[in-house]
């Protein structure tokens, strides 16, 4: 079979399974475009700006574990790309980004619209690819959705010049089933000495720990991490991340830990005697300072990639592979032979725990009558949608309210750009997610500030029919600058404060959308009912909230666990306090 | 501690940045670097003279090995290795006692004088890294018009061998 170059790029998205390309046409891509339309397996969504392309194929990837595909033009359809490149890159997101290329004969003479994109996104990739022969296209998109979607996945570019996809060149072609590369065999089977090493080491354990990440939901190991925790009977805690991964609502869970991790959590991670991180990469929000990071703990850590190993934190006991595989094998011991926990060992530690956990970290002014609780928000959503939405959000306070009281039981529902913390992510990822599950609650939590770095995308949702629920949580600040202002700055708002906010009912409105918003705490939970009943319309609420609330705890840049800010509201003094068990 | 880094890597359009790039995003610094292809035209050898804890060692070969470009890597400093490096310098020679003590150091270090004009001396010399800098530390007297170092290539000694 003969076919041009772009029609074996369309061919190729196809032979993968491709649901939806997200992409906006150019000069470059004009080819590929018109494969495109002459074909109906792969539906192309038209998004507003090239960033959102590629956070909607991002929220696509995490929703349902397959990788995101964009296709964007050459030179600003690259750059716009990039910022969404490097988020999924720092939270190890599999996606394909196709971007045009200027024609090869002139690559290097600055043609118009042309940049290096492969010099460009070198650093956010997991790989790139320049074609540079028709003959290679299949080769190469096979090529990048193996690397994409293996091992530690990550996003990978490949960077098509216009004339490798002239419809006046016709070339054999035939997709490889299989691909094999000498230079790329990522490791799966954790080393069985070193499994068996750390089952001893967690079965001597006095005050164990269980740490897990985003490794657990990207390597679909919630059903394995959920067996391993529960034989053990040790608490657990997860990232930002990795929050799904195991039901927020169990007994054994802590809530997640660090930065603005609960003080059970992290004061169980200062005291513990073994540690197990399972698919995290002690990430600095994680550790806070290194030097006083789980003082007293001999350290497991299961990872894909092995560099993630002893990067920031030096550990006891590696084990490369997939996190998966290797809680298989841990629960395979666990279960069978006489290896298990002696439930009276570890008594002692959980008295200690529940002595944290009386502090109730967590409480914030419930009985306000006067002004929205933006916490209330999150836990009203929380009901109306029964704990089971899928949940975007942008970055900033929002975001740390939504994974601390939407409380997450299943994976892949939490959808935040946690690595690069990219404010305008929520919205269009949250496109992506629609996509996937069209029956499905979607919910993006943001604010006032994040909503308006990606706005531009209400028009796409009305486009495709997207009945996403917004929850914009506004204090007519940037929240999160402001909170540090005030904590680090003496109170120095500087440029923290949003003037001129737009009437956002009426923005909605313009773009064809719901508006609603919700001023008084009264109307708060009659509000939110009310959008979440509009089943098939996307609901734009702009809920007006407490200017000076603070996310709590909050440990400060570069503190150990053990010295948190506690609100003002939990039954603790205000800190920073030591408190060792 | 100073590590000499070999690696085979896939002899493709942009696999030299991606090795340079990454020392560049992750601060870590590259003493010298030498590339070219090997017996096997798909395959190029880079050897890198990287100076680092051994922490940091051990992040830039594991970083290393995770670029999809990287077939193979070997620190040669946790084994028996050779390591050479050739310089090219000329330096002022237009006294007769400035040519004799010039050609005297060269002889001395196993240099070879490979250009001669009336005022200069072009002198090859091919040994590890400390012996150029000794080299170049001998010339001290004299003035050196220009040095070309070729940067550290190595090789594991004995059967040890970085090969697919």
């Amino acid at each position: 079979m003969e076919l041009t170059g772009a029609e074996i790029v369309t061919r190729c998205l196809q032979k993968e399974g491709v649901e939806y390309i997200f992409g906006y046409p150019g000069g470059a891509v004009l080819h590929i475009y018109d494969a495109l339309f002459q074909q109906d397996a792969v539906k192309h969504i038209l998004v507003r700006h090239e960033q959102a392309a590629t956070h909607a194929a991002d929220g696509y990837a995490r929703a349902t574990g397959k990788p995101g595909v964009v296709l964007v033009t050459s030179g600003p359809g690259a750059t716009n790309a990039v910022t969404g490149i490097a988020t999924a890159y720092m939270d190890s997101i599999p996606m394909v980004v196709i971007t045009g290329q200027v024609p090869s004969t002139v690559i290097g003479s600055d043609a118009f619209q042309e940049v290096d994109a492969v010099g460009i996104t070198r650093p956010c990739v997991k790989h790139n690819f320049l074609v540079k022969d028709v003959n290679k296209i299949a080769e190469t998109m096979k090529k990048a959705f193996y690397v994409a979607t293996t091992g530690r996945p990550g996003p990978v570019v490949v960077d098509i010049p216009k004339d490798i996809t002239d419809p006046a060149i016709k070339v054999p072609y035939s997709y490889p089933d299989k691909i094999t590369m000498r230079s790329y065999q990522p490791t799966v089977k954790g080393h069985s000495g070193q499994i068996k090493r750390a089952v001893e080491l967690l079965l001597k354990a006095k005050k164990p720990m269980i740490y897990s990440g985003g490794g657990v939901v990207l390597g679909n190991a919630s059903e394995e991490l959920r067996s391993f925790v529960r034989n053990l009977g040790y608490p657990i805690t997860t990232t930002l991340m990795g929050l799904g991964s195991y039901p927020a609502s169990d007994e054994q869970f802590m809530g997640m830990l660090g930065m603005h991790g609960t003080y059970e959590a992290n004061m169980a991670m200062h005291a513990c005697d073994v540690l197990i991180a399972i698919g995290a990469r002690f990430d600095d929000r994680v550790t806070g300072k290194i030097a006083e990071f789980c003082p007293d703990a001999q350290i497991i850590h299961i990872d894909i990639d092995p560099s993630s190993i002893s990067k920031t934190i030096t550990v006891d006991i590696p084990i490369v592979g997939d996190v998966a595989t290797v809680l298989q094998e841990m629960n395979h011991i666990l279960t069978t032979g006489n290896k298990q926990t002696k439930k009276k060992d570890i008594e002692a530690w959980w008295k200690i725990i529940n002595g944290w956990r009386a502090k109730k970290c967590m409480t914030y002014d419930r009985n306000n009558t006067e002004v929205i609780k933006p916490q209330a928000a999150i836990e009203i959503v929380h009901e109306i949608t029964k704990g089971d939405a899928y949940v975007t959000s942008d970055v900033g306070q929002h975001q740390m309210w939504a994974a601390q009281y939407y409380g997450f039981e299943k994976p892949n529902r939490w959808i935040n750009s946690g690595g690069l913390g990219t404010m305008g992510f929520g919205l269009p990822a949250a496109m992506g997610v629609q996509l996937a599950y069209p029956d499905e609650t979607v919910v993006c939590i943001t604010g006032e500030g994040s909503i308006q770095m990606c706005i531009q995308e209400l028009s796409t949702c009305l486009q495709y029919g997207l009945p996403i629920k917004i929850i914009a949580l506004n204090n007519r600040y940037l929240g999160m600058v402001r909170q540090w202002q005030e904590f680090f700055y003496k109170e120095r708002y500087s440029h923290s404060y949003m003037e001129s906010l737009p009437d956002f009912v009426k923005l909605a409105e313009a773009y064809g959308h719901v508006g609603i918003r919700i001023e008084d705490p009264a109307d708060l939970r009659s509000g939110l009912e009310k959008a979440f009943a509009m089943k098939d319309r996307l609901v734009f609420v702009d809920i007006v909230t407490d200017q000076m609330e603070n996310v709590y705890p909050m440990i400060a840049n570069g503190k150990a666990h053990n010295e948190m800010h506690l609100s003002p509201h939990c039954e603790l003094p205000q800190s920073p306090e030591r408190e060792l068990s | 501690m100073r590590h000499i880094i070999a690696i085979l890597i896939e002899n493709e359009a942009g696999a030299l940045s991606r090795v340079v790039g990454l020392f560049s995003a992750r601060a870590y610094n590259i003493e010298s670097l030498t590339v070219a292809p090997t017996e096997d035209p798909s395959l190029s050898r880079i050897t890198i003279v990287a100076i680092g804890t051994d922490r940091i060692i051990e992040q830039i070969t594991k970083q290393l090995n995770k670029l999809i470009d990287v077939v193979k890597l070997l620190d040669l400093s946790e084994g028996p290795h050779i390591e050479r490096e050739m310089v090219l310098i000329k330096v002022k020679a237009a006294t007769m006692d400035q040519r004799e003590d010039i050609k005297r150091l060269a002889d001395i270090f196993r240099g070879h004088i490979i250009d001669v004009t009336t005022s200069t001396y072009t002198i090859e010399l091919t040994g590890s890294g400390r012996k150029v800098d000794s080299f170049i530390e001998a010339l001290a007297e004299h003035k050196i018009l220009e040095t070309v170092r070729s940067g550290v290539s190595g090789i594991a000694r004995g059967d040890k061998i970085l090969h697919i």
